[in-house]
Formats: structure tokens, C-alpha cells, sequence
């Protein structure tokens, strides 16, 4: 047995893993016992976490075809494999989310969304195909437009062991990102940034929750892939040095209380804002700024940390957003990270993005946050809203299903009989 | 330097974490297992990952008199060739059944040693290249709970020693690669020191450097080499009421 947990190290679970290296491994562990696939771990809270069988798929990383920007990987590959080999030829991800660190199996599952989703949709968009084994050991291969697809991605792991998928990737004349960055002193201001700037390639928002004087301040980043004739001319194109990583000790979470947290958030926003304007950012520091600290994660302690991701409905949002801002502030429990963004509409069936507005923060794991996520559901649940499971790992089950799709999502599972055999602590959780 | 490298046994996690650190290099990269079919889909990795070409042979460790044809049928005689063929079995199967243990005795000394002595006649022959054998601290020093894989390590050690001895003058290099414990299917189930217990990638990093570097033995976490040290100096009378 050994003691897992996800990102957010809450909850810690004895889980017997079982690695797999081939498919055969994999069969041989769909065969055996109820399990949950297992990708690099990036997922917060529970969802891939199972007491029974938890199946490794980091040893399922290989590479196995390569043209015209599209690449077949099996599942356990990582966005930052993928990355290293291609950038250097002029290709980068079609959508990433904050952490390069995550599988492919697990981008696929969790439908993972990135800074432009409001123009290019979630990881779906990239996915040509997914091979899935299902409970007989079967493989089968489904495309977008099948049922099995569109509950696969998304899905959770919930439908079948991802394999290996065809994804592609988007041409890229440099690794370098041409960023434009706006101070903006309210949510109003920042919502109608957001909305005049629908068709920059890349937006995200950072967001003071905290009850200080620069409640809703907010710095505004806008970005695209620079041009060649964007980069000055001693400027390498292709920058793929390694950063080194910082390492994170415990017991951090202590300067991040009440007062020092306000005076963290302002100061954050008064340097930003000072150097708002157009700058060109290499690609690691603007799509992945926390993976340069090694084990981010132990900031807040041992105990861990739980995040809260919701979308509201975009004309829901402003007053929604309005509220569990004000909640949080309130509530003194102010988060370190604070992170608006905006959606396109919903593609796959159990996805989480929506047209409207995401916002994300973590807590750490205590009696404190639990209470304030279970009025922040309230707020959520009230202006129509949903919840990413991904990030997930408290949710109550009448949250989730107070999500239409979660019915039909488990009801399908029992109807199939992929309940039977593929589960995890979460989906145990939810009664997915 | 980027000639082939050889990857005997390269069906294992180490041997794949070897594979990718040299095709990374820009090598040129042979595999090398038994039942060569299942290598392919890691000839396809490497190919894609790092644009290099991939080729993949039938070898078996245990079949010695196939090892002088296996040799010159490779496409080209490697620059580099690594040997991570080895297996652990189970001490107790080894000390029931004396014929279990001579497999294993030949896979971890006699099948290495033979593919090697094939392979180190022919570099000699053209005056280059470089042998890794992966051996391990098991070799070190007998001990009750793995003595039969740790004798068979220990003459397979031995070899690369007095291969590196006669081969020094010829142009030839021999690294002696130690791994100790290692995050490997070997280990699956086996609770290990977090300290003490390599990544795959951290050997194949370790054997890259060490064959630029022409060192002569690595233990691939340095702080083995102190453990071993302690474990080798025990006295006698004492050591034999241990259990380590």
C-alpha cells in the first residue's frame, strides 16, 4: 500500500498501486479489480485516487508517431515531454492548462482548459482520437462525436483507461509570447476588459480577494504567440533552456494570513501594475509560472490545500462573482491566487467549461475553508454555476448533482456497467 | 560522438531511461531483448522524441552460442554498448532450487559476460568504443537475503574489471555502472529509502555522463558508495550475525 493524495495533498489515501509499462499490464488490471487510472498526479483532490487499485500510467510515456503537427502518445506522456520534443520544431499545445507537468490521459480526462479557451475551445479541440480500454480489456478507438468520446473527455477516467491518443498540435513561429498587461481597480473594469478582448488569443486574470483597500484590483494579461518580426534580432526563437526549480519548504503558510496576505496581494498589484504594458515573455514563465517552483504544493503544509474552481453563466457572472468575492474577503481566508478567466461554451458532455466566467483560488485544508467552499457552492449553485472536478476534492454529492449532467453521467455508467469497474474516491464521493 | 549505441536487455525501465538520455544525444540507437517485437512501440518513441534512428534486434542473454552471430549481425558495430540484462529472481526459489539459481548466476554474470566478451573483441579489433555492464551494490558483498543474484553481480563486476584492465591499453573503455536501488519493476512492491533509491532517468542520465566522461565505476547515487564502504569494512565475525 502506499499513501497517495493528489496535487493538493488532501486526502491521503493508503491506495495499492499497480504500474503499467504495456497494454497488456493495463488488461491484466482492468481484469483484476475495480481501479482508477493514474497520470502524473496533478489532479488536486481525489479523482484519481483509488484505495483497491490505483493504475500508474506514467510508464505508458511513449511517443509514437509525429507528423505535420500531429502526435500519437500514449497516455502517461507528459505536456512537458511533448513540449521538449516539439517547440524546438515550431509546434507547442494546442491548449495547456497552468502546469506542464500533467499527462495525457490526464489532460483527455479532465478536458483541461487554458488561457484561450474563449477562442479555441478545451483540450477536446486538439483530440483527434482516444484509445480506451474498457472493462472486458477491450480497446476501442472513439473520435469526437461519439458518445464514448464525449463522455471520455471529461470524463474523469470514469469511462475506461485512456491508452493513447492522436492529438495535434499548433504551429508556432517562436517560443516567445508577446504579453500586453492592464491594472484595472475593480471586477466591473476587469469583466469589461475581458469582454473587449475576445479575440486575443490568450487571457487570465489576477484577482485580489482579500478584504484589504485593493479589493478587485486586478491585473489583466493578454497574449499571443510572438512572430518572428516580434522578437529582436539577437533574440533566439526557440528559447528551450530548463529552468531550474526553486525548492518549496514546508511550513510556508504561515505569511500568508490576514494582513500579510492583503499586503502581499497590493504589493503584487502595485509592481505589476507599474510594469503594465507590452512585453515579450518566454513560454515557460507566461503558460507555467508556478512549475518553476518545485512542489508548489507544500506552500501551505502538510495538511495540504484545497482549491475551489467554479464557472458562472457569462450574464450570471458579474453579480455572482461580485458575491463569492465578497464571501472570501469576509470570511478573512483570503487566497494566495487568485484567478479569473473567461469561457467559450461547453463542448464535451461532462465538461467543465461554460460560456461565462471561471474563477479559482486555493485554501489551505482546514475546518475554516471547508465551511467558506460550502458557502461559495451556495453562491455558485444560486447564479447557475458548476464546479471543476479536476480541482475538486470536498465536494458534498447534492453539489454535484445539482449539475443535471452528473445524473446522466452516472446513469449511463450503471447502465453500461463501467461503474462496476472503473471508480475512484471522488466518483465514490459524487455518485458519479 | 554520436555513433550507435547498443542497449542489450532494453526491454527494462533502466534500459529505456538509458535509451532515451542517448538518443537525446543525438545517437543513433540499437535495441536489443528478447521477443524484439514488444521493443517497438520504444524504437517509435525514440524516433519521434528525438528524431534518431531506431533499429531493434532479437537477443537472448541465455542463449550464449547465438551471442558471436548476434554481434555481426548488428548494422553497424556500436560506439557505445550497454549492458542491462540481469535478473533478481527470489532468494528463497534460489536457495530451495539450486537450477533456479543457475539462471540466475546466468543471466546476471555468464549471459553479460559472454555477449560483452564477443562485443569487447571486436571493438579491440577497430580500436574504439566503450562497454557498460550494469552490475550492482548487491555485488559488493554477499549478504543472506540476496546472495545468490549478489554473487552472480559480483563476478559480473569482477569481469568488467579485468576487462577495463586489459582493454585500457587497446582504446577500449569499460564503465562498471553500480545503480542500487532504482524505481524499477524490479523493485516493485519493496520498500526502499527514499535516499538511497534512484529515478530510471537519473541512471540513464548518470551512464550518459560517464561515458563522456570515461569514469571507470559510478555508483549512481554518490552516497552508495559510503554505504557499501561501511557494509564492506564490517569484520567477519560480526557481519555473519547481521541481517542487512
Amino acid at each position: 500500500m502506499t499513501e497517495l493524495s493528489g496535487w493538493g495533498l488532501f486526502p491521503q489515501i493508503d491506495c495499492r498501486v499497480v504500474r503499467a509499462r504495456c497494454e497488456d499490464d493495463v488488461r491484466k488490471a482492468v481484469l483484476a479489480a475495480p481501479l482508477i487510472a493514474r497520470g502524473n498526479g496533478r489532479a488536486y483532490g481525489d479523482a484519481a485516487l483509488n484505495p483497491g487499485q490505483t493504475l500508474d500510467m506514467t510508464g505508458m510515456d511513449r511517443m509514437l508517431s509525429f507528423k505535420d503537427g500531429m502526435l500519437v502518445a500514449e497516455a502517461g506522456v507528459l505536456l512537458a515531454d511533448i513540449i521538449h520534443a516539439f517547440l524546438p520544431r515550431g509546434w507547442f499545445p494546442l491548449v495547456t492548462p497552468g502546469t506542464k507537468m500533467v499527462s495525457l490521459g490526464g489532460a483527455i480526462a479532465a478536458d483541461v482548459h487554458g488561457k484561450n479557451h474563449h477562442v479555441d475551445g478545451s483540450f477536446r479541440s486538439c483530440v483527434d482520437w482516444v484509445e480506451l480500454m474498457g472493462m472486458d480489456g477491450e480497446v476501442s478507438r472513439v473520435a469526437p462525436g461519439d458518445e464514448l468520446f464525449e463522455w471520455t473527455l471529461g470524463g474523469m477516467g470514469l469511462t475506461g483507461v485512456i491508452l493513447r491518443a492522436q492529438i495535434r498540435l499548433r504551429p508556432v513561429e517562436s517560443s516567445w509570447i508577446v504579453q500586453d498587461s492592464k491594472a484595472l481597480t475593480s471586477l466591473t473594469e476587469t469583466i469589461d476588459a475581458f469582454e473587449a478582448a475576445m479575440d486575443a488569443p490568450y487571457s487570465v486574470a489576477w484577482i485580489d480577494c482579500t478584504d484589504g483597500p485593493q479589493h478587485g484590483h486586478s491585473i489583466l494579461l493578454l497574449g499571443r504567440h510572438a512572430r518572428s518580426e516580434d522578437l529582436p534580432a539577437d533574440r533566439p526563437k526557440f528559447n528551450l533552456q530548463r529552468r531550474g526549480k526553486i525548492p518549496v519548504p514546508f511550513g510556508m503558510p504561515l505569511l500568508f494570513k490576514g494582513r500579510a496576505l492583503q499586503l502581499i496581494n497590493s504589493a503584487y498589484w502595485r509592481l505589476k501594475a507599474r510594469r503594465a504594458g507590452r512585453a515579450l515573455v518566454d513560454w515557460d514563465s507566461y503558460f507555467y509560472p508556478l512549475d518553476g517552483l518545485a512542489n508548489w504544493n507544500k506552500l501551505y503544509g502538510r495538511n495540504g490545500f484545497i482549491q475551489f474552481q467554479c464557472v458562472l453563466p457569462r450574464d450570471m457572472a458579474p453579480d455572482g462573482l461580485a458575491k463569492l468575492m465578497a464571501a472570501i474577503a469576509e470570511s478573512k481566508q483570503g487566497s494566495v491566487l487568485s484567478v479569473l478567466k473567461r469561457f467559450g461554451p461547453q463542448t464535451s458532455h461532462f465538461s467543465f467549461p461554460m460560456a461565462g466566467y471561471t474563477l479559482a483560488m486555493d485554501f489551505p485544508a482546514n475546518e475554516r475553508s471547508l465551511a467558506l467552499m460550502e458557502q461559495l457552492d451556495k453562491i455558485t449553485l444560486a447564479h447557475g454555476g458548476r464546479f471543476y472536478l479536476a480541482k475538486d476534492a470536498r465536494m458534498a454529492q447534492a453539489v454535484a448533482k445539482a449539475d443535471p449532467r452528473a445524473e446522466t453521467f452516472a446513469a449511463m455508467r450503471k447502465e453500461t456497467g463501467l461503474a462496476a469497474r472503473f471508480a475512484s474516491v471522488q466518483s465514490e464521493r459524487l455518485g458519479l | 560522438m554520436s555513433g550507435p549505441v547498443l542497449i542489450l536487455g532494453a526491454a527494462s525501465d533502466i534500459a529505456r531511461a538509458v535509451a532515451r538520455s542517448f538518443g537525446e544525444a543525438g545517437h543513433p540507437i540499437q535495441l536489443a531483448a528478447r521477443n524484439a517485437e514488444r521493443l517497438e512501440d520504444d524504437a517509435r518513441d525514440l524516433a519521434t522524441r528525438y528524431g534518431v534512428e531506431v533499429t531493434t534486434h532479437e537477443f537472448d542473454a541465455l542463449e550464449t552460442d547465438s551471442h558471436a552471430g548476434f554481434v555481426a549481425g548488428l548494422p553497424a558495430l556500436p560506439e557505445v554498448a550497454i549492458c542491462a540484462v540481469g535478473a533478481m529472481g527470489t532468494q528463497t526459489k534460489s536457495e530451495a532450487d539450486p537450477q533456479a539459481a543457475i539462471q540466475i548466476m546466468r543471466a546476471n554474470y555468464e549471459g553479460p559476460a559472454s555477449v560483452l566478451a564477443h562485443l569487447a573483441n571486436a571493438m579491440e579489433a577497430r580500436g574504439s568504443g566503450t562497454l557498460v555492464g550494469i552490475s550492482s551494490v548487491a555485488g559488493d558483498r554477499g549478504r543472506a537475503s540476496n546472495y545468490v543474484y549478489g554473487s552472480a553481480k559480483a563476478g559480473f563486476t569482477a569481469f568488467l574489471s579485468g576487462l577495463r584492465n586489459r582493454l585500457s591499453k587497446q582504446g577500449v573503455h569499460v564503465v562498471t555502472v553500480l545503480p542500487g536501488f532504482v524505481k524499477t519493476a524490479m523493485l516493485e512492491g519493496i520498500e526502499t529509502p527514499a535516499p538511497l533509491t534512484a529515478e530510471p532517468e537519473e541512471v540513464g542520465a548518470a551512464i550518459l555522463k560517464a561515458v563522456r566522461r570515461k569514469t571507470n565505476v559510478i555508483y549512481t547515487r554518490p552516497v552508495w558508495r559510503a554505504v557499501m564502504a561501511v557494509i564492506r569494512n564490517i569484520p567477519e565475525p560480526v557481519f555473519k550475525k547481521t541481517s542487512i
